[in-house]
């Protein structure tokens, strides 16, 4: 029981929207998309909501193929990035919209829709017009409609992108809860920020320029990038990566600034490679480190994010709490090697801590 | 630049004397030369009421608005010199990058040299150099913020820098691109500048100092550091930061200060404070798991993990009450039952919402 899909690929001038991605969402699970902007996660979802034609590529659902299915015998529910709902309907007939089409009576429709606004703590909001709530109101009002169908499969764009960072960080919490009870969907939910797919996601699945290229559980994609861009997408900050080189005994980011080889490097051979380093594991160190030179400095919830370039590029250190650091003042950055991320000149993960 | 100050500035939208609820509650505030500022709160807070009285889009209902000495109530919009960036760019699209910039000073009529020097002084900095013969309407969305901006730098008399959600139609990847030129530009010409938003994230970023705003009112202003850690309600403690802090209740007697069976020690002179409920804060960074019983040291149980990532935050139960914990993903991630520690100088004491004085 299972979506499996199989080389989907489009193309469109010339530029891959999908390249070859493969995959089998499970039932019962729930699945977060990662990618940067245009990495393909939104021509994904439409393709396998039927909005999106296809060049190749099989997309099959419980062993029928779902390709060959019109949108409407596809049994998708889908939640937009926007707010979307009925207006002239009120918040309990914009969920039971759908049920009612599927032939229930209104009462049952109804009953079925008071528990799901429930679920999404919208109870007592029944009679209220969508443009009478608040925008994170108004996506409840969407998803209930979504959950309400325990349709086959559901597909939800960037839902929390539209919120103020107060009520994304309140419903992350609750979707983790909500989804729980989603038993029979496959579910497939994308998303830009590091911290909504791991925190959702039962699996994480990995875009970049058309491709999938990495999807596993949460600690796995995070533990064992398995490239460097992938590194880079599901940190947040970015993870820093640097250019250097293992030599006899050293790690060398530049001519003046080497580091002692990490126990878990020995294995490697001599030669170029990009360092990994995580913002988070980065401090502020004292004189011995090396020299950043503030270019930037911005807060995130409750850290400082500090951007700083080096001899041997920019880094950014991220440090708890919220702290000012005026431009062009020079900070010392500590590198703890036994932290380092290597990836080969071909980006692929070659050592990990 | 000048200062601008704000005296007994109060408005109401329905009218002076007419019972209409004020939008701006009457206040004294001073924006120092040279600072930026960011007014943060939710819509409907008073912000951007404020921003048009500064501008003299709106006239208050009473009090005077001051540019240093000079009092600017009743001097329109034009001929208060202030430049403006509003949420969607505000450019003539027909015109080249190189016009729109020069418009002010045409306007002014200043010599033509003159005007192209300034032009290309103002577009090196903004990064615009090479697009100045292109029609502006073929630029991207943060390039057209940046000639709006530009437009307001090309003036030698400009008195401050207003800018209005100035990041709202930017694609989220261009964001902090525009966002860290904007702080290069603000830093380097030296701007009295204030920005309005409702996005912490964005007001903490910016600002030396914060407004923050509530249904009509400034609640707090001071530091992005000093409204991480001094919250001066319960409110701030919660819209600033994330998780929000941690409010326990927890009741004061005598100089004593109880939480589920404990005697806290604190920053604070308890017996000055009213007996009865009180709430304590502590930021969900600075609670501590600890191996053993010590000063501050609570039985907890934990309750549940959110793996984000770089961090994991922790939820617990204290004494009974839910808790934020965030620890670093190399640290074990606890189970069952827990100590933690609410350290001394951490702790905020919370008397109905507001935060009490702390100890001299």
């Amino acid at each position: 029981m299972a979506l499996i899909a199989e080389h989907l690929a489009l193309e469109v001038d010339r530029v891959p929207y999908l390249d070859d991605v493969s995959f089998t969402l499970e039932r019962g699970r729930l699945h977060t998309l990662i990618g940067r902007t245009l990495a393909g996660k939104t021509t994904l979802l439409r393709t396998i909501a039927g909005l999106q034609g296809i060049d190749r590529g099989t997309l099959d659902l419980d062993g029928r193929s779902f390709l060959n299915r019109p949108i409407w015998e596809r049994d998708v529910a889908m939640v937009y990035e926007q707010f979307i709902n009925y207006p002239h309907l009120s918040v309990i007939d914009n969920v039971a919209f759908p049920l009612r089409r599927r032939g229930l009576s209104k009462d049952v429709a109804r009953e079925r829709a008071r528990a799901v606004l429930d679920r999404v703590s919208l109870s007592g909001f029944d009679a209220r017009r969508p443009s009478q709530l608040s925008g994170g109101q108004q996506q409840r009002v969407a998803l209930a409609r979504a959950l309400a169908r325990n349709a086959d499969v559901l597909l939800l764009d960037e839902p929390l992108a539209n919120l103020d960072y107060k009520l994304r960080e309140q419903m992350r919490e609750e979707l983790r809860g909500l989804f729980s009870d989603q038993g029979g969907s496959i579910v497939l939910y994308t998303t830009t920020e590091p911290n909504e797919a791991m925190t959702l996601g039962d699996v994480v699945l990995v875009m970049h320029e058309g491709r999938l290229v990495q999807m596993g559980p949460p600690d796995e994609v995070f533990d064992r990038p398995a490239t460097a861009a992938v590194a880079g997408i599901v940190n947040d900050p970015a993870m820093n990566i640097v250019d250097g080189a293992i030599e006899d005994g050293v790690i060398r980011l530049d001519a003046a600034w080497s580091l002692p080889l990490a126990p878990h490097m020995r294995g490697l051979a001599l030669g170029p490679f990009r360092f990994g380093m995580r913002a988070i594991e980065l401090e502020l160190g004292d004189s011995d480190d090396v020299v950043g030179t503030v270019t930037f400095s911005e807060v995130s919830g409750s850290e400082t994010f500090i951007h700083v370039d080096t001899g041997f590029g920019p880094l950014v250190i991220q440090i708890k709490g919220v702290h000012a650091f005026p431009l062009g003042a020079t900070v010392p950055v500590a590198i703890d090697q036994d932290k380092l991320f290597v990836f080969g000149p071909d980006d692929r993960l070659v050592a990990a801590p | 630049m000048a200062q601008i100050s704000l005296k007994g500035v109060g408005h109401t939208y329905a009218g002076k004397g007419q019972g209409g609820a004020w939008a701006l509650n009457p206040l004294d505030l001073v924006w120092e030369d040279g600072r930026t500022y960011a007014l943060l709160g939710p819509s409907g807070c008073g912000k951007t009421t404020m921003l048009n009285i500064i501008s003299g889009l709106v006239r208050p209902s009473q009090g005077r608005v001051l540019f240093d000495d000079r009092d600017v109530t009743d001097i329109a919009t034009a001929k208060r010199n202030i430049a403006q960036v509003f949420q969607f760019p505000v450019i003539y699209g027909s015109m080249t990058v190189y016009d729109n910039l020069a418009f002010p000073l045409v306007c002014r009529k200043w010599p033509r040299e003159r005007i192209m020097q300034k032009v290309s002084e103002v577009a090196d900095v903004l990064d615009l150099g090479r697009e100045l013969r292109l029609p502006a309407r073929a630029l991207t969305a943060a390039e057209k913020q940046l000639i709006s901006l530009g437009r307001g730098l090309v003036r030698e008399d400009v008195t401050a820098l207003l800018m209005d959600e100035p990041l709202t139609v930017i694609d989220p990847q261009f964001k902090f691109l525009l966002r860290r030129k904007l702080r290069e530009i603000i830093e380097r010409f030296n701007l009295t500048v204030v920005y309005v938003t409702h996005d912490q994230n964005e007001a903490m970023t910016f600002a030396d100092e914060v407004v923050v705003m509530n249904e009509g009112r400034v609640i707090q202003r001071g530091s992005p550091e000093e409204l991480f850690e001094k919250p001066r309600t319960t409110y701030v403690g919660y819209f600033i930061g994330s998780p929000a802090m941690n409010l326990f209740t927890a009741t004061t007697n005598g100089p004593a200060l109880l939480f589920g069976g404990s005697r806290l020690v604190s920053a604070y002179d308890i017996a000055t404070l009213p007996p009865g409920k009180v709430q304590v804060g502590v930021r969900p960074e600075y609670l501590e798991l600890v191996s053993g019983p010590g000063e501050n040291t609570l039985a907890a149980s934990v309750t549940g993990t959110l793996d984000q990532g770089g961090v994991r935050v922790v939820a617990l139960s204290v004494a009974g009450q839910p808790a934020r914990l965030s620890i670093p993903r190399d640290r074990n991630v606890p189970s069952g039952d827990v100590l933690v520690r609410l350290p001394a100088d951490k702790i905020r004491v919370y008397v109905e919402g507001e935060l009490a004085p702390a100890r001299a």
